[in-house]
Formats: structure tokens, sequence, C-alpha cells
């Protein structure tokens, strides 16, 4: 732009006329505000502030002047350009900006549009169940275990105090693997982890036992709306110094009041297990009627515990001390307890199911509607 | 074991206030847990009442039927006092017999289940019919006369109220009696706990006067005195068979749930049901000779009463006489010395048996019986004398018969063990306060002899029908329950120090929620599986997969193994959804397969001791080998076809993309080798491993396995050993370097031989590259037109990184060009 200047003969050239400068000025800021979007002010900025602008001319002119003339014509012309050159950029931000806001809103979508591609994928609520279960015993300080669920004859009866004439062997109806003689089973409950726990770990003061053995368990059970030949328990085994029924009553309704809610405890009636001795059935405060056995606030009777306020949760006791024997824990030092509860049956409960073999057919509008986590 | 509360209130003298509610929530306390409460009339509305006919007039109708005009004596109950008019369809009564009467306003239960009926004076066959004679079946007392139901002589006087009479309002108590409780299989234990519940004293029915045994009744030899400690006979002679079984009996059987039969057959199982005690009755003229007790001999055999033939085991006790045995003991009695309608001499036999022999006996028999149940379970060996006495005392009452002189009394009961315990145990164990006199007072309430030792210590002999009792810990539960479960304060133990979840634990959980995240929903299927799973599978016959741990008692003899592959779950479950309309379905599931170990049988141990290292080792040697897999499926539609364009299905490389990402959640570099193994496509099977390990295989199904489970064609699927997948995953992680200088991004396609592998090409130019290199990636795999005929270009993008400094373009070329001269030297790839 300041380079020499060739192009005209210096001798003719005057100064640009104050009001010829002021006219192409005022021409230059009428055709900015005039100009509506970034194309338009594109083509004013080329006509009014370009290399052929009638300004540009006019700044050309100046370094031909006479030197005299020069420093005037330049404030000149350096005033006019340079109020024209801020509308052009004040121009244009206002036209970006106008053109960037309409862009959004031309782009604008339905989002009201599905986004489903791919299809929701979701954990089995046995598997989230075990683990809320497992989850609420691993914050009071106990440990999981587990275990083979093909499991020696001995370890899933003989050590458990039931002998091969233990008239309770009959109750528990066991697959038996081939041969027989084998003396090999499909565990039949949890209850041989507690064995393989207190064998492989023992007891000390400082080491005492506090487990829950979730697991998979099989029983000849014809398959039906509240049987299964497969299913789901839990069991817990605690063994210290001066265990007794109260704490195992505090452990149940502390588990009770973290898986129902608060406000649901348990309930011990007089039972028989081997395992145990002595022995209780626990009931549940019925979570649906919160133990009232009524149906709402009417005069029916609640449907899930059939108006008793209880429901049936499971069996629990003081840990045989003939078990500790078998399994090499002193028991005139130690005592424990045990409990044990089907995980289905809890989650019947406790998500309201009707009929158990839901939880084995894998029809995924079932599974997914529990997410992955429980 | 199903209890009338008429007859527990016999043997008890319960106050007039304990509802039957309040009894059986007081013995449910106690430990006789509640199964159901019945009553024959509980649906019954009076009035009911006894009528005596007094005049019956046959009316033939047109329909051929002919109904009988009665009029009925009802004494006051009508109000009036007058006969009452009333239509009959039976036959089977006469002017003079007493009938129970329903009259209008009275309710009846109804047939079957098809509602109450409701009686009103109603106007048929030209009569008005008052009220209705009764029938058992319409009183919903039995099924088993069409008629109508003539009361004896003396039943009482017409308008007598009838409920009582015929027991309508007696309520069955039914417990279920766990093994420990097993005296509670009679009225003598069920009443013995209400009187312990209630505070009130308790009559023994079983005290009886016996006299001294003579041997007399019967000659009996008794060979094994542990199977049979004791032995007792009566005879009773001119019975009379054709008596009938006196009502109270034969309803008390009946309610218990048992058949009546006859009187002498009712009597022996009323006693049982009294006493608990089995008793046996003989036609005393079809047994040859002396009565013995001896173990069976190998080959012998028996007809038993249900006339099934029944081979021996030299393990079975028998009842014989000279002609070989007569019975099988404790268990069922044989059809030569059956009682039947002609027999007058009944040789009576209550006998204590050892439980354990019972209950192997009825076990290899598959004998259930009432007299079964209760021997292998134990009863109380002082009872064969009362119960023989009192079977005698019920045949001469009704059946006429004459009590023989003579009682033979064969053994001794066995000593009950003497149990030393602390007094204060009950109370550490329960966490109850008990005093040592509450515990010496239960214990003493519940018929135990207790002798106080010394200040702290008492020896207690536990009663003769309580053969459960054996340890310290037994009478524990005896003086707890006494006290009350509900007495039993809620306390937590102290604060263990866990160690949190293991590492597999951890892992398990992590690969569940990367699967589901992955879009895979979870299932858990059964493990059985049969030789038709495996042909399903198209697994050739010599497959390993194929050798399973079998089970000796299926449920199903299609599957009798346990399964080494979570694939023919995972496929139904696939099918059962894309059958309920899925449109596609991605599934998995984690689970224990096993294998045989073929390492013998597993040892049986003592339980007085523990087994040793070693002898736990041969233990856990004896199990199958049981590994821990992941399988998944994916069929049908995988990404849906919506707005943003079309779907598309399942296929081998939407489960190698599952296999990638979990080992890429892990921390696993996994390596893919193509590779050949049913249920998979041949051409589309990916080999799986990690560091030389093989986990498993990915790929799509073969479609005949598609076609076999009616999934859609192309359906693809993973099987892999988790534990190994574990093993690899990374323990802890360390934080990577990474480098933030600028990326240097280079593009190279090469052309190779169509049979080259991808991961043959990307390996060569990662090794060729070197440590510049930070990543390498296919973008485009292209044949056709541009290239010659069975070869193909792949094009990978590369990114260089240095740590330290901004590459050169002289460095990155240098790293480029070596790259491809690897590729080039390894798979003959030629630069496009
Ligand atoms: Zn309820």
């Amino acid at each position: 732009m300041s380079g020499p200047n060739s192009d005209y003969d210096p001798v003719e050239v005057a100064a640009v006329s104050p009001a010829e400068l002021e006219a192409a000025r005022d021409a230059a800021l009428a055709a900015i505000a005039a100009a509506t979007d970034l194309e338009q002010l594109k083509a004013v900025r080329s006509d009014h502030a370009g290399d052929r602008s009638p300004l540009a001319l006019a700044n050309r002119e100046i370094g031909a002047l006479p030197p005299q003339a020069r420093k005037e014509a330049g404030q000149r012309v350096g005033q006019a350009r340079g109020a024209v050159s801020k509308a052009l950029a004040a121009r244009e931000e206002v036209l970006a900006a106008e053109h960037e806001a309409r862009i959004l809103v031309e782009e604008a979508v339905d989002v009201t549009l599905p986004t489903d591609e791919v299809p929701l994928g979701a954990r089995h609520p046995l598997t989230t169940g075990a683990e809320l279960i497992a989850d609420i015993f691993v914050a009071m300080g106990w440990e999981v275990a587990e275990g083979p669920v093909i499991e020696a004859e001995w370890l899933n009866f003989d050590a458990l105090n039931l002998g091969p004439d233990h008239p309770a062997r009959t109750m528990q109806d066991t697959f038996w693997t081939e041969p027989a003689e084998h003396h090999v089973v499909l565990r039949t409950h949890t209850s041989p982890v507690q064995a393989r726990t207190m064998l492989t770990r023992g007891v000390t003061e400082d080491a005492p036992i506090y487990v829950v053995c979730p697991g998979r368990v099989f029983r000849t059970d014809e398959y039906d709306a509240t049987h299964s030949p497969m299913f789901h328990q839990v069991e817990g085994l605690a063994i210290d110094e001066g265990i007794s029924m109260a704490h195992l009553k505090g452990t149940l309704d502390h588990f009770a009041g973290q898986m129902f809610g608060e406000g649901i405890t348990t309930r011990f009636r007089p039972s028989y297990f081997p395992f145990t001795e002595p022995s209780a059935e626990v009931d549940l405060t019925c979570f649906v009627c919160r133990g009232t056995g009524l149906k709402g606030d009417g005069p029916d009777t609640c449907r899930t515990c059939r108006g008793e306020g209880w429901i049936e949760w499971g069996g629990c006791g003081i840990v045989n001390p003939r078990v500790l024997q078998a399994c090499g824990i002193d028991s005139e030092r130690y005592s424990g307890f045990a409990f044990g509860m089907g995980i289905d049956r809890t989650l019947m409960f406790r998500h309201g199911l009707e009929d158990l073999r839901t939880l084995f057919e894998g029809d995924v509008r079932f599974t997914t509607a529990f997410g992955s986590e429980l | 074991m199903k209890a009338p509360v008429s007859w527990i209130r016999e043997l008890v003298d319960l106050p007039a206030e304990v509802t039957t509610e309040v009894l059986t929530d007081r013995l449910t306390a106690l430990g006789l847990k509640l199964e159901g409460i019945h009553a024959a009339g509980a649906e019954i509305r009076g009035p009911l009442v006894i009528g005596e006919v007094l005049t019956m007039e046959p009316e033939p109708q047109k329909n051929g039927k002919t109904i009988n005009w009665c009029t009925v004596d009802v004494g006051d109950a009508n109000g009036t006092g007058e006969p009452q008019g009333i239509v009959c369809g039976a036959h089977n009564f006469a002017p003079g017999d007493l009938v129970v009467v329903i009259l209008p306003g009275g309710v009846l239960p109804g047939d079957q289940g098809s509602g109450a009926v409701e009686i009103s004076a109603r106007k048929t066959y030209g009569h008005v019919s008052a009220g209705m004679i009764c029938s058992v079946r319409e009183l919903g007392i039995g099924d088993d006369h069409d008629g109508i139901l003539v009361l004896p002589p003396d039943a009482g006087a017409p308008g007598d109220d009838a409920f009582g009479l015929l027991g309508l309002d007696d309520e069955v108590i039914e417990f279920e009696i766990n093994p420990d409780r097993a005296y509670a299989l009679s009225l003598r234990g069920v009443a013995r706990e209400a009187a312990l519940g209630f505070g009130v004293p308790f009559a023994d029915p079983a005290e009886r006067e016996l006299p001294e045994s003579d041997g007399k009744a019967w000659e009996v030899v008794v060979d094994d005195a542990i199977g049979c400690p004791v032995f007792a006979a009566r005879l009773v002679s001119g019975f009379d068979p054709a008596a009938p079984t006196p009502e109270f009996v034969k309803r008390r059987v009946e309610q218990a749930g048992m058949r009546s039969i006859s009187l002498a057959v009712d009597v022996t199982n009323y006693v049982m049901l009294e006493l608990g005690q089995p008793i046996h009755g003989y036609d005393a003229d079809k047994v040859a000779g002396a009565l013995g007790v001896r173990r069976a001999r190998e080959g012998e055999r028996l007809t038993t009463l249900d006339d099934t033939v029944r081979e021996l085991s030299i393990e079975d006790l028998v009842i014989t006489d000279d002609s070989g045995p007569i019975g099988l003991a404790g268990v069922m009695g044989g059809a030569t010395t059956e009682m039947s309608e002609t027999t007058t001499r009944i040789l009576i036999e209550a006998a204590h048996w050892d439980a354990v022999s019972m209950f192997r006996t009825g076990k290899r028999h598959k004998l259930t019986s009432e007299a079964g149940k209760r021997n292998e379970r134990g009863v109380d060996p002082l009872l064969p004398g009362a119960a023989a006495d009192r079977v005698v005392e019920l045949l001469v009452e009704y059946g006429g018969a004459t009590a023989e002189p003579g009682f033979t009394l064969v053994g001794v009961a066995p000593r009950r063990p003497v149990v030393t315990i602390a007094t204060d145990l009950p109370a550490r164990l329960s966490g109850i306060d008990i005093t040592a006199m509450t515990t010496v007072e239960s214990l003493r309430a519940i018929g135990a002899t207790v002798v106080e030792q010394d200040a702290d210590t008492i020896e207690v002999t536990p009663p003769t029908w309580r053969p459960d009792i054996n340890d310290p810990y037994d009478l524990v539960e005896e003086v707890v329950r006494i006290v009350g479960y509900d007495q039993v304060p809620s306390v937590l133990p102290r604060r263990a120090t866990g160690r949190g979840l293991t590492r597999t634990q951890r892992l398990r959980r992590r690969i569940g929620r990367t699967l589901a995240g992955a879009g895979l929903v979870e299932v858990v299927s059964f493990p059985f599986v049969g030789e038709a799973t495996f042909d399903k599978l198209g697994l050739p016959a010599d497959d390993p997969l194929r050798v399973t741990v079998g089970l000796a008692n299926p449920l199903s003899s299609e599957e009798p193994a346990y399964t080494t592959t979570l694939l023919p779950g995972l496929l139904e479950a696939a099918s059962r959804n894309v059958g309920r309309g899925a449109p596609g379905v991605a599934l998995f599931e984690t689970g224990t397969v096993a294998f045989p170990a073929d390492n013998g049988p597993a040892p049986i141990y003592g339980v007085h001791t523990r087994p040793s290292a070693a002898e736990l080792d041969k233990l856990v040697e004896a199990l199958p080998v049981q590994p821990q897999h992941v399988a998944v499926v994916l069929a049908g539609e995988r990404r849906r076809a919506g707005w943003w364009g079309p779907g598309t299905d399942a296929g081998w490389s939407d489960a190698l993309a599952v296999v990638r990402r979990l080992a890429a959640d892990l921390g696993v570099r996994v390596d893919v080798a193509s590779s050949s193994r049913m249920p998979w496509h041949p051409g589309r099977c990916a080999l799986i491993s990690v560091d030389g390990v093989q986990l498993g295989h990915a790929g799509e199904l073969h479609p005949s396995v598609c076609t076999a489970y009616g999934l859609p064609a192309r359906s693809a699927a993973v099987e892999l050993d988790l534990d190994a997948l574990m093993a690899a995953a990374a323990d802890v992680t360390l934080g990577p370097d990474f480098s933030t200088m600028p990326v240097a991004k280079e593009d190279v396609a090469l052309v190779v031989d169509a049979g080259v592998t991808v991961a043959a090409v990307e390996a060569a130019l990662r090794e060729g590259a070197g440590d510049l290199l930070e990543s390498i990636r296919l973008f485009d795999v292209y044949t056709g037109a541009q290239i010659e005929e069975g070869q193909k270009s792949l094009a990978f993008a590369l990114r260089f990184r240095a740590p330290d400094r901004t590459l050169t373009e002289a460095e990155t070329g240098a790293a480029r060009a070596a790259a491809v001269a690897r590729a080039a030297e390894l798979t003959g790839a030629v630069q496009r």
C-alpha cells in the first residue's frame, strides 16, 4: 500500500476535497448499515474499503501530494477510513451473531425421536440380589465365601451332623452323581461352604469367622411355580467367643431391615435342623402389609402373608457342637450361629414375583426391568 | 400329624377360654408347627338335628323316579313340635330310623365346590318339603355312602343337636412334626405339649397297671436284641369279626387321615394315634409256632399286606413263625397272617425297634407307612406293654373278645444317657437371662430327671420318649423353647474386621457390568444336559464336551448329566425370546460347568475329629473339575433400524466385539486366531487365547445349530473359561505413560493375498514401525476391480508420537517405511 506510486502524474494531482471525502465516508457508512447479512457486508467492504474504493484511492493520493498538503489530507483521510472500518467491524459482529443464531435455530431437531439403536442390557436379579445381600454383610465386616456346586457327600452331609441314616437326609432330595458309590452330590445347600470355611480357616480369638455364603443349590424337586430343581441360597456363619441366639437375632433383624426397609424384623419359632441346636425358623415381618395382616386399610386379609403378618423366611440356630467338632473347632471355647434362606424366595417377596419360573426362563423383558443393580 | 381338638382336650384339662387358635399359637411357639386347622362342619350352619322317621310314602313320578314323602319327628327343633314333612329321594331307611335333618334356614357345604346350599321350605313333587334328610356326602364328612345317614338307635332323641354327635364341630389340628419331635406323632405327645404350654396337669394315657410278664401270651424269641430291644405280645380270643367299629374310633381314625377298615385294624391304629406305638395284629390261627425276630436271610422273600413280593435284605429285620418270615418288622405285616373277616383270635404285637434299621428298611423297600414313620423316628421304648394292653381293652370292650391270660414282654428298654450340663449354658447360648432354677424347672417340665450335682452343674436324664436328646445343646433348646424363643433379645455381634470382597468376586461383578453395558441381558439356566443336547449343538461323537458328570437320579432321563458348556441353556433362552416375538436378543450367562475328574470315590470320614489336611485334599481331588465359564449368544437384530438408518443383525464380528470389549475392560490382551469347532461356523470361528492359554471360542454359529434352535441365520456365540480370563486380568493397573507431544498421522494401504490375516499384517507393521508407533488401526478393506483377484487391500491408520519432542517428517517417514518394509517381508504386502 505504501509502495512507490507510478500510476499517475504527480504534477496533476490535487488533494481530494473534504466534501468529497465526507460524501465517500457517508456513502460507506450508509451501505454498511444497510447490509443485512455477511455476504452483503463483504460486498460493501470491497466497494467502500477495498483497494479500488474512493477512500483507498484518496489514501493513495496522499503520497503524491506536496509535503505541506500531506499532513492535513492524511488526517482527514485517516479519520474517514477509521470511521468506516470501525463501522464495518461493528456491523460484522452484529451480522455474525445473527447468522449464528439463525443457524442454531435452523439446526433444531425433534429431541423426542427414539434413540434405541442398541437395546439395553441387564444383569439378572438373582446375581444382583446375591450381591445386595453380600454387600449388607460386607458392610458389617463379614466376608463372602464360595465353594463348588458339585460337592463331596461328606461335606454336604456328614460334616454337618447329617449322618447316613439321619432321617433329615430324606428331607433333602439329593441329586447324586454317577456312580453314587463315589459319594459326590450336587450340593443341597450352601452349608458345605461353611464346613469348608471352618476346615480350612479354623478360628482364633483374633480371627473369628463371619462369613456369608450365597450360591446355587439343587434338590430333586419337580419344576413348578414355587419349586425348582435349582435354586439359590444364602447362608451365614458366625463363630466367635460368646456367640448366642441374641447375636443371631440381631444379625437377622439388621439383614431384614436392610433388605426390606426399616421396621421389618424377624421372629423365631423352634424348629429342627441337624446343623444347629437350638434351631429356629425365621419369620419376616410381612413387608407388604408391614405386619398388620390386612390388605391396605381395608378389612381384607393380606394376600402375601395370608393375614399372618409374618412370612416364612428361612432357618437358623446355634451351630451344633458336633459340627464344630467335625470341622476341628474347639466347641468348649467357641460357639457359633448359622442361618440360611432362599435368595429366589427373598426376591419373590421383595419384588412381588408370582412364579419362580420367571427367574429361569431368560425372557429379556423380565430381566431388563431390573437394570444392572437391584 | 392330625390331632382332633376334642381328643387333645380329653387328655389334658385345658381351660375353656383356650380357643383352638390360642392352642395352636402356643404349640407353634413350643415347636409343633401348625400346618392347618380343619373342621368337617365348618361350612354347615344349623339347625341340624336328629329326626325320627315317622311315616314314609313312596310316590312314583312321571320321570320314572320314586320319591318318598316322609314325616319326621324333630322334637321342638322346628318350634312347633309337629312332625316335619320332607321329600326324600333315597330309599335306604325306614320308619323308626333315626336320621340327620337340616331344617329351613340351615346351610350345607354343597357338592365338591359347587357352593353352599341354603335350605328353605320349597314346593316340590306336589308337597312342601321343609328341610332335608342328609347323607354323609351332603354333610361333607365322607363320600363312601350313597344313601341317607342312618344313626344308631341309641344316638339320641329327636330334636337333639347333631353337630356334636357327628363330630362336625370338632376341629382337627394338622401339625408338621420335625424329626426331633417324634413323640408328637401321637395324641399323648401333643397333649403333653399342650399341658406344658398352659401349665395344666397331664394324665398320661400310657400309664396303665400292667401284669408281670409271664411269657405266656405267646412264645417270642428275639434273636436280635439290638434291632428289637423290647417285644410285647398279648392274645385275645372269641373276637367278633363282624363287630362294628364304634363311632368315636372310626371318626378319630378318619380325622387322622387313615381309613377305617375293620374293628380289629381300627383299634390298632387308634392306639397308635393315641400313644404313638405302632401295633400289629395277627390272625393267631394263621401263626405257626413261636414268633421270632431276626435279620432276614439272603434270598428270603415276603409278601407284604399290600400284596407286593419283597426280596429281603440281610439287613432287614423280620418277624418269623415256623413258616419263615411273616412280617417286615415295624414297617409292614405279611399277607399270610393277615387278619380277615373270619378272624376270632388276635395276636397283638407291640415292639420297640431300632430306628436306624427301620429307616433303612423303609428306604430300601420304598415303604412309607404310619407305623414306619414313627418307628424310624424313635418311639418311647416303655410303650409296648401298655399299648398292647390298651388294644386288648378295646377289643374286649367293642369286639366281644376275651383277654387271654398271659403277657409276654421280652427285653428291656435301652437306658437313656445322663447328660451333664452347666446350669448357665441356656442363658449363655440364648442371650436370655435364664436362671439356674428356670433351667432345672424347664427340664423337669419336659419329663427329664434332674439331679443337681453342684452349684453350677446338673445331671439330666432325658425322658424315654425323647430319643433326640443326647447333648447339652439339646437340653438348651428345650429350656429356651419353654422360656420362649420370643424372649431372645436382638443384639449385634462384635464388629468383625473383614477383608471385603475377594479379587475374583470383584472381577465377576465387573464382568457382569461390562457385558450388561454392552447391551447383553444376563440369564440363569439349568445345567442339565443329555446326548440330545450335544447332538443339537452338532458336536462330533468323540467331542470332549460329551464326557460329562452323570447324575444317578436325574429328574429327566433326557437330561441325565451336568453340563460341560453354557451354550445349550443360553440357546434355549434365545430361542424362547425369539419365539415370543423378540426381533433380536443378546444374552450372557456365567456359571459352573463340570468335567469328570476320575480320581476315584470321595471318602467318607468320621465326624468326631477334623480330617487331616491330606484327607481333605483327597475329598477335593475326587470332585469333578468345575471351572466357571462365561457365554454369550447374539441372535437377530443387534442394532435396530430407525430414523438413523437401517439396522444390522448380529453376526460373527459382534461376538468378537463382545470378547474384545470384555478383555479391554479387564486389561487383558487377547489373541484371536482362526479356528474351527462346533457349534460354530467352520469359517467364522475364532479361537481366543491369552499368552498361549486358550480361553474359548467366538464367532458365528453353524447354520445347522441356528436351524436346530430356531434362531435367525448368522446368530453368533461366545464361550470362554471365566477362571482363565480372570487369572489373566490385570491385578493392579499401573497408570499408563502417554506423551503430550504432537501426533504424526500416516495412512498406508497394503495389498496382500486374500488369505493373509489382518492380524498378521498389523503385527508386522507394528514390529517394523518401532517405538515411535503409538497406535495402529485398520480402517478399510478393499477387494475389487482396482486390484488383482485373490488379493485384498488393507488400509491402516498409523499414529506416531515421541515422548519428548515433535517428530520430524523424516523420522515419521522412516518409521512408516520400516513398517511397510517389515510387512512386505513377513506377509508379502505391496504398498498400493
Ligand atoms: Zn402381609
